[in-house]
């Protein structure tokens, strides 16, 4: 019994803080309006062109048909996953997407540090301004034309071919080498993004405190051991929690720059999850939705489940995280 | 740090290292660039025969002269206007709506919003989900679609929240409520005057965003006049060579092959000019918001 009334009473009170906070969400209704109208719009875009989509993305699991619609079409369960995982496919695809977002997190990520130490020691502002504008431009180069610039420069007939041939090699297809197509990929990436990168470095090495530096040239330690005792454990966190983060988002390669650099020759090396998804979905003649949304899901959710480790760890080793 | 102390023989060593390798590294990022634009410029048989390392040779505007004449890619840069202006302009209005009501202290339910916003860019629907919903909305082929599905990015909202919690005091507008603002007037009187910095540092991400934008273009359009620049240069730059059956003369083809690589080269120099040029005088505010992005709060 004096349980019961126990539950009750906690029950009412429970209601009662449920309509005092209606209450006040009325208040903030009524008394800022024009910040919920305002806001309608946003949230309309989110809930439409966001979470539609999620809910679209059940078709993983149905049969889809185009004249049934989403709800309409037969449930199949898992078959599509299963399907995939059977497939010819899987495993050089996931090999390729693994493979390729490794090599250009691990040969992409020391260059940002490296450029932004050598810039923190340059003493001509000019110099250094100059430097910043020349490394930081290609970032805004568009992908299509990066490819295009990819694509002349290792054509037969292009310049590097031609520096090849100085060295007797000639006539070779770069771009149809399924084994340098990676590092295509990789450098000409960390060629385009070094110097903007490098600006959240930059950002942590102004964090360094100035009275460091002068104590430890008081006590004559040479730049080099500055840049190691000092510079060096300065930036760690910043570069560790980026570093995990950036693990997080491993199934994401660039993918609009793979499809370009794409071509039938190198595609043992270059399919990767992404562009499979594009051509078993959009480009194939009879297009596999369901197929396709199934192979999107599963890289999703294995995606979700990476950036929530990933999350958690940053939290853990420098209490920093994304949310 | 001071540079006054005089430095140590290893420092200066260092700091000679320092400088050749930033130059070398400035060249290496240079040197692509020149060598388009100096290709762009050369005589067919020059950029073929690799008499082209550094400057123009042979002089010639024959590729320009190709590409004033190729009519789609006028469409396309007007197209390209289009899009990156009409789509900036949505996505800086779209982006202030959200942003502002979520940096209200007093915006009851702005966790729970920001929870539904923050969970897009953790997980999204896919590819193939988006494309059934555009084509459901009766987009496919049309302008729209490059602009409505695109009309706002959660990173941006962010960026844009942290900027006016961080800028706008909160006295501010306790002061102008007691004198009877309303939420609408303290935003378009107060709010957005102060918020010029934050505001171009978006503007510049949407609008580079939808110039370089080609993959939307490629997915949802069929019609070539709605074409952005993009995906016609994708189209000329990724197409490999000229069928050889089209054109008997083996002479007359080796100079087509020759011409559309010229052509290629200007393409580039053509499509990427806008955005260098415009380039030097808005990098700050690129780099200010790298900065705003990784504060937190």
């Amino acid at each position: 019994m004096g349980t019961t009334k126990l539950q009750t009473s906690k029950l009412t009170s429970q209601t009662k803080v449920s309509v005092k906070k209606r209450f006040t969400f009325m208040k903030a209704l009524k008394n800022h309006w024009q910040l919920y109208l305002l806001f309608c719009l946003p949230l309309l875009y989110v809930i439409v062109f966001k979470y539609v989509p999620m809910y679209g993305a059940i078709i993983a699991f149905k049969n889809f048909d185009p004249t049934l619609g989403i709800w309409g079409s037969p449930w199949v369960g898992l078959d599509n996953f299963i399907k995939f995982i059977h497939s010819y496919e899987f495993g050089r695809v996931l090999k390729n997407t693994l493979l390729l977002s490794l090599y250009h997190l691990i040969a992409g990520f020391p260059f940002p540090i490296i450029l932004a130490l050598s810039l923190n020691y340059v003493y001509r502002k000019r110099f250094k301004k100059f430097a910043q504008m020349i490394t930081y431009a290609p970032h805004f180069i568009s992908v299509v034309v990066i490819v295009g610039i990819i694509l002349l420069f290792l054509s037969p007939r292009g310049p590097f071919s031609q520096v090849l041939s100085l060295f007797g090699v000639h006539n070779v297809d770069i771009m149809g080498e399924p084994s340098l197509f990676k590092s295509i990929y990789v450098w000409s990436d960390i060629w385009q993004n070094v110097g903007f990168g490098c600006i959240i470095y930059l950002a942590a090495l102004t964090g360094v405190s100035p009275s460091l530096h002068e104590a430890a040239i008081i006590d004559g330690a040479s730049i080099l051991k500055r840049i190691w005792h000092i510079d060096i454990p300065g930036i760690l966190p910043t570069t560790i929690i980026l570093l995990i983060l950036n693990m997080g988002s491993i199934l994401d390669t660039g993918f609009q720059k793979v499809l370009l650099l794409q071509n039938s020759l190198n595609l043992s090396s270059s399919e990767v999850i992404d562009t499979f998804v594009y051509k078993v979905g959009l480009v194939a003649p009879i297009p596999q939705y369901s197929y396709a949304a199934a192979i999107g899901f599963f890289k999703a959710a294995i995606a979700f489940v990476l950036i929530i480790g990933a999350n958690r760890l940053a939290r853990k080793v420098g209490q920093e995280s994304l949310w | 740090m001071n540079s006054n102390i005089r430095e140590s023989k290893g420092d200066r060593i260092f700091l000679i290292c320092n400088y050749v390798f930033l130059c070398i590294l400035l060249i290496a990022v240079l040197y692509p660039l020149i060598y388009v634009l100096s290709a762009s410029f050369s005589s067919t048989k020059a950029v073929t025969s690799g008499r082209v390392w550094l400057w123009p040779v042979d002089f010639s505007l024959t590729a320009y002269k190709e590409v004033f004449n190729y009519a789609l890619i006028w469409k396309g840069y007007a197209n390209s206007i289009f899009y990156t202006v009409v789509g900036t302009l949505i996505n800086i209005a779209l982006t202030i709506m959200a942003a502002y009501p979520l940096s209200r202290k007093d915006f009851k339910g702005k966790n729970l919003f920001m929870l539904l916003f923050v969970f897009t860019m953790i997980f999204n629907g896919g590819l193939i989900p988006t494309y059934l919903l555009v084509k459901d909305l009766g987009m496919l082929d049309t302008r729209w679609a490059l602009i409505i599905p695109n009309a706002m990015s959660v990173f941006n909202v962010i960026i844009t929240r942290t900027y006016f919690k961080t800028t706008i005091p909160d006295e501010l507008l306790e002061s102008a409520q007691l004198d009877g603002c309303t939420d609408m007037k303290f935003l378009t009187r107060i709010v957005l005057p102060l918020s010029g910095p934050i505001i171009a540092v978006i503007a510049l991400f949407y609008a580079v965003g939808h110039w370089n934008e080609y993959f939307d273009a490629l997915i949802y359009l069929r019609d070539q006049n709605l074409f952005p620049l993009q995906l016609i240069l994708k189209n000329i730059l990724a197409q490999s060579e000229i069928d050889p059956s089209m054109i008997g003369d083996i002479a007359m083809l080796q100079s087509r092959i020759g011409l559309t690589e010229l052509l290629k080269y200007a393409l580039i120099v053509v499509s990427s000019l806008p955005v260098l040029i415009i380039y030097p005088f808005v990098q700050r505010h690129f780099v200010k918001g790298v900065m705003i992005g990784s504060l937190k709060e």
